[in-house]
């Protein structure tokens, strides 16, 4: 079955998920909160997130986009595997958008990785919200 | 099976196992999208088999965290198991936070677990509404054992009753007093009686009082529910617990109640989905049909009252058929 999204009526889905050991999940619970209060199911699965569970949950849940978000530093290792493992089930095209402490330059190269968008400190939750709702709906 | 090698696409690949399809599936389940329907109806003589196992109670009991141990004794079984996790939808902005994944802790690429999470979107009862029929679909999956947890429930969130064939009320010490384990609703429905976070004090007050409780009378059709203390944090119970489910299903069995339980179900269920369909029809009638939209004018305008308007809504619509 293709996926298809009925309409605009249904909700859009989105899994957030922190990879890595960091434990600073704040970031993450406010734009969860941000992105339910925008009509959105939101699957929290929390932290400490293998590349391989982020991508298992992402698959079981048929979610329409990914929210990532760190603070370790070690993103350049985990979000290229995350976009791998993606490719590697044939779900390359689910939009992975990510926040935190990211530096421009390593932003830059995620970006060419494939990853759709990266928010850094004093982002507004609207654009947050606006961002993934128009991934949401047209990916890939 | 005859209608086997007719079987659609995709319910032939939910059969084999395609995770992938299983999930978008359960999304056009869950969206009422019409390229689920004949996958729906074609699995349906496939489900039945697997033990649908409720888990509800108030919010904060541990449930989740019950669902988690429960996965894992399962798994040391060897047996497999599909989990659905109600959580609820905001009846202001039709969002949700569905956090009842964050306990399950399992290998990433252990395929005898299926896990979705479900936004209640605006049901009532403690379920969703395609959660029945995503649990016939995990049946037909072939995963060996369903759990289902619920929306944190209130006194009457009883929904879990019509799709689970045991359900478990999870409780915790100081919910309240023995009157509290008198009042009708959710403490009707327990198959099984279970005080999580047995560590606490006060887990031995809250157990006599449940045990209390079944002693006045166990439920009509002779089952008398047991009370299993648990604990995750040290964890303890969870074996004990399963064994009660599988105690539970056995006299299902032997009672005869699977059947006439099913039966009921079925019935109400059936009632459900033709109501459903019939309500559409005469919604569209009423709003299409322009002598039906008269007879909408003249009770607003108080010369005919609505229950007349109903019948000629109801007999209009017979003629007309």
């Amino acid at each position: 079955m293709a996926k298809a999204r009925a309409s605009k009526k249904t909700p859009i889905r989105v899994l957030i998920a922190k990879p890595g050991l960091d434990g600073h999940d704040r970031g993450a619970k406010v734009v969860a909160r941000a992105l339910r209060d925008a009509g959105m199911e939101v699957i929290y699965a929390g932290l400490r997130q293998t590349p391989e569970e982020i991508v298992r949950a992402a698959l079981e849940e048929d979610v329409d986009i990914i929210g990532l978000s760190i603070l370790s530093g070690a993103h350049m290792a985990l979000f290229p595997r995350i976009l791998v493992l993606l490719k590697e089930h044939q779900a390359g095209n689910i939009p992975v958008f990510a926040g935190g402490i990211i530096p421009d330059e390593d932003a830059r190269r995620l970006k060419k990785a494939g990853i759709r968008a990266i928010f850094g400190p004093g982002t507004s939750l609207e654009e947050i919200v606006t961002t993934a709702r128009t991934l949401a709906r047209h990916p890939a | 099976m005859k209608a086997a090698s007719r079987l659609p696409a995709a319910a032939r690949a939910i059969v084999d196992g395609d995770r992938r399809v299983l999930a978008r599936t359960i999304t056009a389940v869950e969206n009422g999208d019409p390229s689920a329907d004949r996958v729906v109806r074609s699995l349906y003589p496939r489900s039945g088999r697997a033990p649908v196992v409720g888990l509800t109670g108030p919010l904060g009991v541990g449930k989740s965290s019950l669902v988690n141990a429960l996965v894992g004794r399962l798994r040391e079984l060897g047996q497999t198991v599909g989990v659905i996790g109600v959580d609820p939808s905001s009846p202001f902005t039709g969002g949700s936070v569905l956090g009842d994944r964050i306990r399950l802790e399992r290998r990433a690429d252990d395929t005898g677990v299926f896990f979705r999470s479900m936004a209640s979107r605006g049901a009532a009862g403690g379920v969703a509404a395609a959660t029945r029929e995503v649990s016939r679909l995990l049946d037909a999956a072939g995963f060996d054992v369903i759990l289902v947890e619920t929306v944190g429930s209130g006194q009457v969130d009883v929904a879990i009753r019509d799709i689970a064939s045991t359900s478990i009320v999870v409780v915790v010490p100081h919910l309240g007093d023995e009157v509290q384990t008198l009042k009708a609703g959710l403490f009707e429905i327990a198959d099984i009686f279970c005080v999580n976070k047995v560590d606490l004090p006060g887990a031995d007050l809250a157990k006599r009082d449940l045990a209390e409780l079944v002693t006045l009378g166990g439920r009509a059709n002779g089952w008398a529910p047991p009370v299993v203390g648990t604990s995750t944090v040290e964890p303890c119970g969870i074996d004990e617990l399963w064994e009660d489910v599988l105690a539970h299903e056995k006299f299902l069995d032997a009672s005869g109640e699977r059947t006439r339980g099913e039966r009921k179900r079925l019935s109400s269920e059936i009632v459900g989905l033709a109501r459903d369909r019939v309500g559409r029809e005469l919604t569209l009638r009423l709003e299409k049909d322009p002598a039906l939209r008269r007879l909408l004018d003249e009770v607003v305008a108080r010369t005919i009252d609505p229950r007349s308007a109903a019948d000629r809504l109801v007999t209009g619509s017979r003629r007309t058929r």
